[in-house]
């Protein structure tokens, strides 16, 4: 559903991308793991446009992911954020329903925006609170729930678990997990977490110096030798 | 390295900004479609409705300071009665919009960068493209209409507030009759003087919201970052406020 060929890309002198190549089949969970620093966050901007690759193609359903396909592809694309970006200016239920609104009346909008925040372990009394009212496990569920509240496709998850507790960090696992089954959405998790990658993931991929050194599916990890110092292993 | 060559560097650097400012104004100013009358009224309320009590303040007390500065200075030439007039065509050319313009750059420009850039460091921008919105047409249009639409209103009221300082001074401290006052003050205006006045209040409007959401959209990572764009949206506005203020009653008077 995904393919990246060759993305190269490089601030100055710093070359952060350096040829990744890159699948995500239509329905899978995909993992991309690295270190600090490795360049996961601009692989995304490139994907969202958000940054323009220097080199290399994005392909999308088999099309290249130009500024012509890209409307098309955001329409069926939802994402939670590190940090959930929530608009701050707008009530939870107004986040939610962002996209909905656009296309259908504030009533129609505001009652599947709870329906999702239900989904997400959220009552229905969040709905009218300010972001800035929320603890950073509920902003995170309601970033969720705006991630799919209008049924994407995919669905990207920007380091999900940064900054919960470990058992915050494992509801909102468990519940990104449920949602892509739900949903058979196609899933690309960036993160440094694997316990997120053993809950989310299908397949993972280890982004390192700027290209992927190792993919292959989340039951083979444990025997890929570049992902030892991911696993916590002894390599002494 | 060459000063010739340096000189020439910085010469299109500087360009090149001047034409991607120009660019982002155009762009913001013109993404109309969808229409968002609802984020256009909040602006308008935050940029002109709050604006107006400093806004009044500030000619208030302009106003009065002017009155008394002219009576003092036309009495070494016998020039005394002359100060209704000249409060009326100094606030209404001049003050009411420069000193408005600024009151407006220090207290908007600084909230429009402030804001912009936290959404920017907190990836609040990301989402709305994620979420299939240009960030330009829901952040930067309404801005940019909300401040040329409102300053030109918050100016004419500053003007009026400004004569009505210059009126209260005049009559309880300067010894002038109230209606003689008021009726010189209207005498010697023109209908252009209130007009480039209130053209000059569109075209301050717009360096104000152009300055706050252009730094805010180039703000760098962090709370040093987000500072350092309001710092920079609040100086580029008062600078360009004078800047276009020279340029603006050169065309309309020269």
């Amino acid at each position: 559903m995904i393919r990246i060929e060759g993305l190269r890309k490089s601030f100055g002198a710093r070359t952060v991308l350096d040829g990744v190549d890159l699948h995500v089949g239509q329905g899978e969970s995909l993992c991309v793991i690295g270190q600090s620093g490795t360049g996961k966050s601009v692989l995304l901007k490139c994907i969202l446009g958000l940054e323009a690759p220097d080199e290399g193609l994005i392909l999308w359903q088999g099309r290249p992911l130009d500024r012509h396909a890209r409307p098309r592809f955001l329409d069926s694309f939802g994402m939670l954020f590190q940090g959930a970006a929530l608009f701050d200016s707008l009530p939870v239920w107004q986040n939610v329903g962002f996209r909905l609104r656009q296309r259908m009346s504030g009533q129609k909008a505001r009652g599947i925006a709870i329906e999702k925040l239900a989904r997400v372990g959220l009552g229905p009394e969040t709905a009218d609170m300010m972001p800035a009212q929320l603890s950073g496990g509920m902003a995170k569920r309601a970033g969720l729930a705006r991630a799919i509240a209008d049924d994407p496709q995919v669905i990207f998850f920007d380091e999900p678990t940064t900054g919960l507790d470990p058992i915050r960090a494992r509801r909102i696992n468990g519940l990104i997990r449920g949602i892509v089954e739900e949903t058979g959405a196609t899933a690309v998790t960036i993160t440094h977490d694997m316990d997120s990658v053993r809950a989310i993931g299908d397949s993972v991929a280890l982004l390192q110096d700027g290209s992927i050194a190792w993919q292959g599916a989340v039951a083979d990890m444990d025997d890929a030798a570049p992902l030892t110092g991911f696993l916590g292993k002894d390599t002494t | 390295m060459n000063p010739v060559r340096l000189s020439g560097r910085a010469t299109l650097r500087g360009l090149r900004a001047v034409g991607a400012v120009a660019l982002f104004t155009l762009r913001g100013l013109f993404h109309l479609r969808p229409l968002r009358p609802r984020l256009l009224a909040a602006q308008i309320f935050q940029i002109g409705w709050l604006s107006l009590p400093v806004v009044a303040l500030t000619a208030l007390f302009t106003g009065a300071a002017l009155a008394l500065q002219i009576h003092s200075g036309g009495a070494r030439f016998q020039a005394s009665d002359v100060v209704p007039a000249i409060v009326a065509i100094g606030m209404v050319r001049e003050l009411g919009p420069v000193l408005g313009g600024l009151m407006v750059a220090a207290r908007v420009a600084s909230s429009i960068a402030a804001e912009i850039g936290t959404m920017k460091v907190t990836e609040q921008i990301d989402a709305l493209v994620t979420l299939s919105t240009d960030p330009t047409g829901w952040l930067v249009t309404p801005r940019l209409w909300a401040a040329m639409l409102t300053v030109p209103v918050l100016v004419g009221v500053g003007d009026i507030i400004g004569i009505m300082g210059g009126w209260l001074v005049g009559t309880q401290s300067l010894g002038f009759n109230s209606a003689s006052y008021l009726a010189n003050s209207w005498a010697y205006l023109e209908s252009w003087d209130v007009i480039s006045g209130l053209i000059k209040g569109a075209a301050f409007g717009l360096i104000v919201a152009v300055s706050g959401c252009w730094y805010g959209m180039a703000s760098g990572r962090g709370a040093e970052g987000v500072g350092r764009a309001t710092k920079s949206a609040v100086v580029a506005a008062a600078v360009g406020i004078l800047a276009a203020n020279f340029i603006l009653t050169g065309l309309f008077f020269e």
